[in-house]
């Protein structure tokens, strides 16, 4: 760690001190796998931001840009960390044209504050992300976590159709535009997305936004093992109906779910208490249109070997599926040592699955497996206490499940695990040309080399 | 228009400044073999067009059959300092497949091998030769099709689709080319071979795919494409709402889409052009009309029937004469066939057209429509409209006669009036086209110093000599800093 004492007051000679804050307790709060930074820089518009950046990047110093900081722990550890840059000073609506369905907003707007505002024109952001009630704008972007809703909407990089950044060399550039079709110049935003605030600081999004569907449904089937469970979800994807969302879990995804839920005075559907596998599917529309999926899923699971299956009441609906929107937030703090790790796998089989719980299996830990239909599988394994062996343990699961990815031709990205497991893995997961591909790029936006160094795999 | 002085077009077509060392030619073709390159004069000449207004003339034109032939023919070129660029079938429309700077040309016609179709997953692995319609051709039998169709579809390829970022009347509902690209093979102008995206799911890192789509050229040559199959919808139902003013139909579409009906897509032909149309394809369009929209929506019946009753709903409250629904295949692909074929019957009436390709938000369409017809009028041009109104990418057509220079001048300055006027309403130069050689001078429209040198930085990590495809994006005038195209590349570019 450099050092970072004198960083407040060189920053406050820069720029004034009026944003700046570095009271220890304060500090304390935007630490990142256990680092502090030098000082927090609170800007209120994009020019102060060009200011923090022009300083770190004369005096060298490390700029972590963050949201409402929900999400800190996805990526790896900073090399370095001297300034926390808080964007949620930035928080208007820059344009919204509801008759064009296009929006540009502050990435310091809070989702939620945001969702509101959509719903006056009947129209949403098909965001659909973890720490929902927190999470902002820009901190979702970069984080490029998954939206429970692309099976449907796809992913950020579908619907965001510009941005405005401050780079490396502290400019305040643009890509993209405002409309929802457009091939001018190269698509630079899209490489911000899920970088994690390594190439620049994000300062507006232009998104493309939806109109609210009419209603929603939800639908569970449940069945005695996961093989059953997979032969339904791959029915279900072979029927063409389009869903919204389509999600298996096992057992003890449902108890921590029902659990939950049960302690927030929500509707868990009894389904939870007792079945191998749970197939939640939500669907949306006209009313005959939820009527009609809702149906064909009904006579799907009928079909298949489901133990028991039913169309879920509309509360029972908004629960669950809020609780799998939610699913990676409850399940990295499920224990107090948690390895979460998302796969991308070409298929999943009943043999992956089988080999990921023989693999917790073989350390007497606990796993979660939730399976997202678009082939991205989210495995958990849970050691109870923090203590060298269970770290140990954990170590060598990581290792373990990133090769599975591997030998079924597909990846794994680790999103929380205990700082020294993370360490582990920082560098494993690219190859060479890879990297020099990712490096290339980190070097065009970021030349000095400040921003968040060290957080993307790969160590960039 | 910013301070930029702009170029004139018709001192593009001067010969080439490049020549082709005699050893590097040799080399290539003991690599293909004769039959596989192209360097007479008379064969040379096919290759200086495409579908644009530009012209540039390679020296060379190579025919190979593998990866690793394109990545030794880019090592050579880059050794004897000899600029390369790919090209598909040639029928973009701003240049970008042209060989503004000389040098060797790479058609990818003979890559043209469907790898691997994975139906079970929807995904196919192609060659960047193969052409757009292909692709759907060979899965559609599984109930798949590949969502993006630009009208040149019977003819385009893939890997020009992915340079280009290419879009079309259906991806208005489903997303560009990019949006249907999950994985890339691509050849760097050092002649490295590397691999980006993931067949399935999110590639780890930077969305390197997502800067690749698009970058039309300049930052690599494709050389394998896995893409995304989409599922046949269950139920399709066209519609052609007849209007008596264009003005009525352009409402009907800011209305549409203000109601939150997503259509899988909305076209809309002008009076005038409908006539053209319709006297050649014969396509049912009513020639007494002030302006049609042909539409349609797509998905499970249910929801089919109901957008179809809320788009006629609208239409009427928009004072629209007649809106008919196709009855059955036949009808369909007729009114279809009038939208598809435009094109070629612009070709009766005039010696030649200027399609340009602005984008506006699409609440603005009403305006933008009158701004066009007032600087058709202004340069003495009858300017047709055909073009994707649902989302807000116009196609205006100037008609002229390249023989008039004069007029051709004219068409230019109509050209780069209207694209000013899309970027003032809060819109782009391009939506589906690409900036090209066509509108390169125009980039200063929408983009700052800052932004530029940002995308010079991102190109030079990429194709830091300007060996691969020079000339295109950057603006080349001089006076508007250092940041445009630079000497270097700009030695072998006649402009």
């Amino acid at each position: 760690m450099t050092t970072t004492t004198d960083v407040p007051t060189r920053l406050a000679e820069a720029i004034g001190s009026k944003r700046i804050v570095a009271a220890t307790e304060e500090l304390e709060t935007y630490a990142v796998d256990g680092m502090l930074p030098g000082a927090i820089v609170r800007p209120v518009s994009p020019e102060e931001v060009m200011e923090v950046v022009r300083f770190a990047q004369t005096e060298k110093l490390a700029i972590l840009p963050l949201g409402a900081r929900s999400k800190c722990d996805l990526g790896m550890p900073p090399d370095r960390y001297d300034i926390a840059l808080d964007m949620t000073g930035l928080r208007e609506i820059a344009h919204y044209d509801p008759g064009d369905l296009t929006l540009s907003v502050d990435a310091g707007m809070p989702l939620r504050e945001l969702e509101i505002h959509l719903k006056q024109s009947s129209q949403f952001l098909p965001l659909a992300v973890p720490c929902f009630e927190s999470a902002t704008v820009g901190g979702s972007i970069s984080s490029g976590i998954d939206s429970a809703l692309r099976l449907q909407y796809g992913s950020a990089r579908d619907f965001v159709i510009g941005a405005e950044f401050i780079d490396g060399t502290g400019q305040l550039c643009k890509s993209g535009g405002r409309v929802v079709k457009n091939v001018t110049g190269y698509d630079l935003h899209k490489l911000l997305i899920g970088s994690l605030g390594t190439l620049g600081v994000l300062t507006r999004v232009n998104f493309r936004t939806y109109p609210l569907p009419a209603i929603s449904g939800g639908h569970i089937a449940c069945f005695g093992n996961a093989q059953e469970a997979l032969a339904y979800k791959k029915a279900v994807e072979k029927s063409g109906l389009p869903l919204a969302n389509l999600e298996l879990f096992n057992q003890r995804a449902a108890g921590m779910i029902r659990a939950i839920l049960t302690r927030t005075e929500e509707a868990p559907p009894p389904e939870l208490e007792r079945n191998e596998w749970c197939a939640y599917g939500s669907f949306e529309g006209s009313e005959e249109v939820v009527r009609r999926i809702g149906r064909e899923l009904e006579k799907i699971a009928r079909g298949s070997a489901t133990a028991h299956s039913r169309i879920l009441e509309p509360a029972e609906d908004v629960a669950v599926g809020g609780m799998l929107r939610e699913s990676f937030e409850w399940l990295r703090w499920g224990a107090p040592a948690t390895l979460l790790y998302r796969l991308v796998l070409p298929e999943v089989t009943g043999k992956t699955l089988t080999e990921l719980s023989e693999l917790a299996g073989s350390v007497a830990m606990a796993s979660v497996v939730i399976v997202r239909a678009t082939g991205i599988l989210y495995f958990t394994v849970f050691g109870e206490n923090e203590n060298e062996q269970a770290v140990a343990a954990l170590q060598k699961l990581a290792m373990r499940a990133m090769a599975i990815a591997r030998s079924e031709n597909g990846h794994a990205t680790l999103l929380h695990a205990p700082l020294t497991v993370k360490r582990s893995v920082a560098r494993a997961n690219l190859s060479q040309a890879q990297l020099g591909l990712q490096q290339r790029v980190k070097q065009a936006f970021d030349p000095a080399g400040i921003f968040a160094p060290g957080r993307v795999v790969g160590g960039i | 228009m910013p301070a930029c002085s702009v170029r004139h077009y018709s001192e593009v077509v001067s010969p080439s400044g490049v020549s082709i060392p005699a050893p590097l030619q040799r080399e290539i073709k003991s690599l293909l073999g004769e039959k596989n390159v192209l360097d007479k004069q008379d064969d040379l000449l096919l290759y200086e067009f495409d579908g644009s207004v530009e012209k540039g003339r390679p020296d060379l034109v190579v025919f190979p059959h593998t990866t690793e032939q394109v990545s030794k023919i880019v090592r050579l070129a880059a050794g004897y300092e000899v600029p390369v660029v790919g090209r598909g079938a040639g029928t973009g429309l701003s240049g970008g497949a042209l060989a503004r700077g000389g040098g060797v040309m790479i058609v990818f016609a003979r890559m043209n091998k469907i790898l691997e179709i994975d139906v079970e997953n929807q995904r196919a692995v192609v060659q960047p030769g193969v052409v757009n319609l292909d692709i759907t051709r060979a899965v559609e039998h599984a109930g798949l099709y590949f969502a993006p169709d630009p009208s040149s579809a019977k003819s385009c390829t893939i890997g020009g689709n992915v340079a280009e970022n290419a879009g079309g009347p259906h991806t208005l509902a489903y997303g560009v080319t990019t949006n249907h690209i999950a994985a890339l093979e691509l050849v760097l102008p050092d002649g490295e071979i590397v691999r980006t995206g993931s067949k399935h799911g999110d590639a780890a890192g930077y969305d390197l795919c997502g800067l690749f789509v698009g970058s039309e050229g300049t930052l690599a040559l494709v050389t394998e494409i896995t893409v995304k199959l989409a599922r046949k919808p269950e139920a399709v139902k066209t519609l052609l709402a007849i209007f008596e003013t264009i003005e009525d139909a352009s409402q009907a579409v800011v209305e549409i889409t203000a109601s939150g009906i997503t259509p899988a897509a909305c076209e809309m032909l002008d009076g005038w052009t409908l006539r053209v149309v319709e006297d050649y394809v014969h396509a049912g369009y009513p020639r007494d009309s002030g302006a049609v929209l042909l539409l349609e929506v797509e998905g499970l019946a249910e929801a089919v029937d109901g957008q179809a009753n809320a788009i006629r709903d609208v239409c009427k409250r928009c004072r629209a004469r007649e809106v008919r629904v196709a009855k059955d295949d036949w009808e369909r692909d007729l009114l279809w066939k009038g939208r598809k074929n435009a094109f070629g019957a612009l070709g009766r009436v005039a010696p030649s057209n200027y399609v340009l390709d602005g984008v506006i938000p699409r609440s603005k369409l009403p305006q933008a429509l009158e701004r066009i017809k007032e600087i058709g009028k202004k340069h003495g041009f009858n300017i047709g409209n055909i073009f994707h109104a649902g989302d807000g990418n116009l196609h205006p057509i100037v008609l002229y006669d390249p023989r008039d220079t004069k007029q051709f001048e004219r068409a230019i300055d109509a050209a780069r009036e209207i694209i000013r006027a899309c970027v003032e309403m809060g819109g782009a130069l391009t939506g589906e086209h690409g900036v090209g050689m066509e509108k390169n001078e125009l980039m200063s429209l929408l983009f700052s110093d800052a932004d530029f040198a940002l995308m010079r930085r991102i190109h030079d990590a990429f194709n830091p000599d300007s060996s691969l495809n020079p000339g295109k994006i950057f603006p080349m005038s001089k006076g508007c800093g250092e940041i445009r195209i630079r000497k270097k590349e700009l030695a072998g570019v006649r402009a």
